[in-house]
């Protein structure tokens, strides 16, 4: 299990590296470098100034390893339009987004799983072809769209939840958390659900196709010949059985969850990283950008890592061989 | 296709009608498709079916903003679902922009498949070292989600057609290489092609007539979610501020456009324009649904 | 009770309807077993004999059904019978053993997990005996070492292993028939031989009747005391097996045994039977084996034989060969 963690912990750093050769090339190659560090309005001494301070001028594998070097020193720069450090402008709202996150994927699978089971065991049944309907709109309609709907209905003509912000929040572990009040989690159930509908549907289509195709198989039939319920059987050999690619899929989406944050976030004034990452957007706030895209890049790779290892805990076959290996 | 290719038939049906017979069965995905076609049909005759030219500034009346459907405007005709925040008539503004929007979709679905195609299938070719560090990157950018991709491209590119397409291409071709490759290095193990790699045939040939026809079904299968996802994203990207300019309204734009007035009451400035385009989208889908699961052979009995 | 045979099936049909048509997987199959008895079941595939298996245990799955017959357990009609009733029956009653263990094992749990659940879901015995019924069993079917095993997953184990413990999760519930569906095809010659042993000395100690599915007549010959030969849904011959592979009277049973290779005389070539299996959607008119029978007539085109018997040898023939 050591060496195990040990190998992914040196492939999550190539990923990181290559990741980060891409955001550079990507946001410093592309667009001018000059404009990422200083506004637009500096003067021509600033400009020169800043061009030898940071080695614009030098040949660009150098410049990278620059860049490199004060990444790794959490240096991302200054906002321009905050004008404060942006390590600390995403750190403050990193929870915000985390929370919806992890939210969001709770209900995908807390309510998907159960769903996509029943409409896998009982294919045909009335019931399983209303979810499976459901779950086409679900992966069909854009999550923008649905957030507005969920505002309309919700806040504007029923007036039952808010339309945005955080609402109350708790300070616990040094950061605001909005579920531990009761008007925090008013205000977290839109968001959250709109977030969680895509995830949602992919998570019943995903468990049906696990549970159709197991239960046409050799293991469900010879559990059935022995004696087994129903429900012990799907409880026990299916929900096993679905597990691993359900953890798969999940680990990656979970990266696409924290990207439609931005969708949602935007729609409910929900004060995230994603509203951050828009607003740097479309005001050209450089670092920002680049701070976002290497501080999510990290988050991918580590939730990468975690998959990798949730892989091993769940199917016998990788953890005895990769550790005999 | 070359003869070689076509599958050997023992029955008088051929497999395009086969095909076609099982799909008439779902009676669902059949009203879906013909939902895609109408759809289709009206984008594409937008000009002579819209009562009104949305994108005619002279037409347009101010005081014929924000009107609930049904209201009669100036023009002496009924706007059946309202007008939007220039008195433009909604009917009419989500004709042109289902055309935009399927114009986008399947230019960038479209590309995305070639491209994904050709990539996935000349790495499955090429195999080894070369074959394995383009899947390696391709697994590299799935990681990295879609929406955020095209994301930052459109906002690094600016805004634009062109601009939005290629965003929209590279955020999707990578899922399109790696259906490709999978089913053509699987192929590409078998016997059979190993057999035909021996023979003076040139390595393209095999390629194109061997490798490239058994990794189509699978692309086919995501091709009709590609679109399908193609529509979406735009529609996002439109309605963050980052698509398609505001000269070029698609659906996307025109749902945008009226969400500040929701919270005011008039929903249907982004309701009917967002409707339009989920019917859309989940035509499109349920057509590809019913294709993926005729084509799999592992739900069939 | 003492008359009446552990399991009796009689005029059993299955029937599938698909999409090309109506298939008649079991069209008319009837037998009895009595306790402690063998009875092989034997056909190519595609001849109806896994359906017949699976339904008796009433686990034909959809488009399948049974659509008339008869199967009685000890004098209790299965066929209709509740699925909560079949459900406690099974595995208690009636088990099963399927081919291919590496498909029936669950890979993601232990194998005492699997036992342990088998043996839960009928609720008779209780937290540690459980655990020493397992072991009692897999000793009783030679697995080496039981307690570790226990522990293990299905992939570490070799594939007779596997399917020792396949048999073991079956025979848990201590049932009185066993349905064994080629349990030992997937295997090595000489691990067949081994599991045939077991299972034979198993029969003998416990009392267990047993059905033996099986395409093999050899393996069939040395583990059962009769012998039912299917073709397309049907028996078309059945006996004592010593009878039935001596002196066939079905022109089948005589081409399955001539193709055998252990019956071939050196030097001579194997004789396949010619043609192939008729599609059950289009079963041949009159007696289903006629398009590849030397010995058919117009009779055999047109009408299909019903079962004749002499001395418990019973044959669906208009033309059988001579008896011994």
């Amino acid at each position: 299990m050591v060496e195990l963690l040990f190998r992914r912990l040196i492939q999550a750093a190539t990923v990181m590296l290559a990741m980060s050769m891409l955001v550079f090339a990507g946001v410093y190659a592309i667009g001018n470098p000059i404009d990422v560090l200083i506004g637009p309005d500096a003067s021509q001494a600033v400009r020169a100034e800043v061009i030898a301070r940071y080695g614009l001028d030098l040949p660009l594998w150098r410049q990278y390893l620059g860049f490199l070097d004060r990444l790794l020193h959490g240096d991302f720069g200054r906002s321009f339009v905050y004008g404060v450090p942006v390590l600390d402008l995403i750190l403050v709202r990193l929870p915000a987004t985390l929370e919806l996150t992890l939210s969001a994927i709770l209900i995908a699978v807390t309510v998907g799983v159960p769903l996509g089971m029943y409409a896998g065991y009982r294919p045909g049944s009335p019931a399983a072809r209303a979810v499976m309907a459901a779950s086409v709109v679900g992966v069909s309609v854009p999550t923008f769209w649905i957030g507005l709907i969920l505002i309309l209905v919700f806040a504007v003509w029923l007036g039952w939840l808010p339309a945005g912000g955080r609402g109350e929040t708790v300070r616990v572990l040094g950061t605001e958390w909005s579920f531990l009040t009761l008007d925090g989690l008013a205000h977290l159930v839109l968001p959250a659900l709109n977030l969680a509908l895509f995830k949602l549907a992919l998570m019943i289509r995903l468990a049906r196709a696990g549970t159709l195709e197991i239960m046409l198989g050799d293991t469900v039939k010879f559990a059935r010949a022995a004696g087994l319920s129903e429900w012990a059987v799907l409880r026990h050999h299916v929900l096993r059985l679905i597990a691993i690619p359900l953890v798969t899929v999940l680990g990656l989406e979970f990266a696409s969850t924290v990207a439609f944050a931005v969708v949602t976030e935007t729609i409910f004034s929900w004060p995230g990283l994603g509203k951050l990452i828009i607003d740097s957007i479309t005001s050209l706030d450089r670092p920002v950008m680049v701070a976002y895209l290497v501080l999510i890049s990290l988050l991918f790779t580590l939730i990468n890592l975690l998959v990798d290892l949730a892989y091993a805990a769940l199917d016998p076959r990788l953890r005895r061989a990769r550790s005999a290996a | 296709m070359t003869p070689e290719a076509v599958p050997q038939v023992t029955t008088h049906e051929t497999p395009l009608r086969r095909f076609a017979g099982e799909f008439r069965e779902n009676r669902v995905a059949l009203a879906a498709l013909a939902v895609v076609a109408g759809i289709v049909l009206l984008a594409v005759l937008a000009p002579l079916v819209a009562p009104q030219d949305p994108y005619d500034l002279a037409a347009l009346s101010l005081r014929d903003a924000r009107r609930p459907p049904g209201f009669v405007g100036s023009g002496g005709y009924t706007h059946w679902l309202g007008t939007d925040a220039q008195g433009r008539d909604l009917v009419s503004a989500m004709l042109y922009g289902l055309r935009i929007s399927l114009e986008m979709g399947l230019l960038a679905g479209g590309l995305a498949l070639a491209i994904g195609t050709a990539a996935g299938v000349t790495a499955a070719a090429l195999g080894g070292r070369i074959g394995g560090a383009m899947m390696r990157l391709v697994d590299l950018q799935l990681s990295f989600p879609a929406i955020l991709l095209a994301f930052v491209l459109s906002a690094v590119l600016g805004q634009g057609k062109l601009q939005l397409v290629a965003a929209l291409v590279a955020a999707q071709y990578a899922y399109v290489a790696r259906t490709a490759h999978g089913a053509a290095a699987a192929e590409r193990h078998k016997d059979y092609v190993a057999a035909a790699l021996s023979t003076p045939l040139s390595g393209a040939r095999v390629l194109w007539r061997h490798i490239l026809p058994n990794a189509l079904p699978p692309v086919i299968v995501v091709a009709s979610v590609q679109v399908a996802s193609a529509i979406s994203l735009e529609a996002t990207l439109s309605f963050l501020g980052v698509g398609l300019p505001p000269t070029e309204p698609s659906l996307g734009t025109l749902i945008a456009n009226g969400f500040q007035y929701m919270l005011s009451g008039r929903y249907w400035i982004s309701v009917f324009p967002g409707l339009a385009l989920v019917v859309l989208v989940t035509a499109v889908n349920i057509v590809g649904d019913q294709i993926r699961d005729q084509l799999n052979p592992r739900l069939r009995r | 009770m003492t008359d009446e045979p552990t399991l009796a099936v009689a005029d059993l049909r299955t029937h599938f309807s698909t999409r090309a048509g109506l298939v008649r997987a079991v069209d008319g199959v009837s037998f009895t077993l009595g306790r402690g008895e063998v009875l092989g079941l034997v056909g190519e595939s595609g001849s109806g004999k896994s359906i017949t298996g699976f339904s008796i245990l009433g686990l034909v799955d959809p488009p399948g059904r049974i659509v008339g017959g008869s199967v009685r357990y000890q004098g209790r009609e299965l066929v209709g019978l509740a699925p909560r009733d079949l459900r406690t029956l099974r595995g208690r009653e009636v088990a099963m053993v399927f081919q291919d263990p590496m498909a029936t094992l669950n890979p993601m749990l232990t194998v005492g997990r699997q036992m342990d659940l088998v043996l839960a879901a009928h609720g008779r015995v209780r937290g540690p005996e459980r655990r020493a019924r397992c072991l009692d069993l897999m000793t009783r079917l030679g697995i080496p070492a039981p307690e570790s095993r226990l522990a293990a997953y299905p992939h570490e184990l070799s594939g007779g292993l596997r399917q020792r413990v396949a048999i073991a999760v079956a025979l848990l519930n201590r049932p009185s028939v066993v349905i064994a569906d080629e349990p030992t095809t997937a295997l090595d010659v000489s691990i067949q031989a081994q599991i045939l042993r077991e299972m034979i000395g198993l029969v003998r100690e416990t009392g267990v009747a047993m059905v033996w599915i099986s395409h093999d007549l050899a393996v069939v010959s040395s583990i059962a005391q009769r012998v039912a030969v299917m073709y397309a849904g049907r028996i078309v011959e059945d006996g004592p097996v010593r009878t039935v592979l001596r002196a066939p009277r079905h022109p089948y049973t005589r081409g399955l045994l001539d193709s055998l290779p252990a019956r071939a005389r050196p030097g001579e070539p194997l004789a396949p039977i010619p043609g192939t299996t008729p599609s059950l959607l289009a079963r041949p008119e009159g007696c289903a084996f006629h398009p590849r029978c030397a010995r058919a007539t117009e009779l055999c085109r047109t009408l299909d034989p019903e079962r004749r018997e002499s001395d418990g040898h019973g044959f669906r023939c208009h033309h059988p060969l001579e008896a011994a």
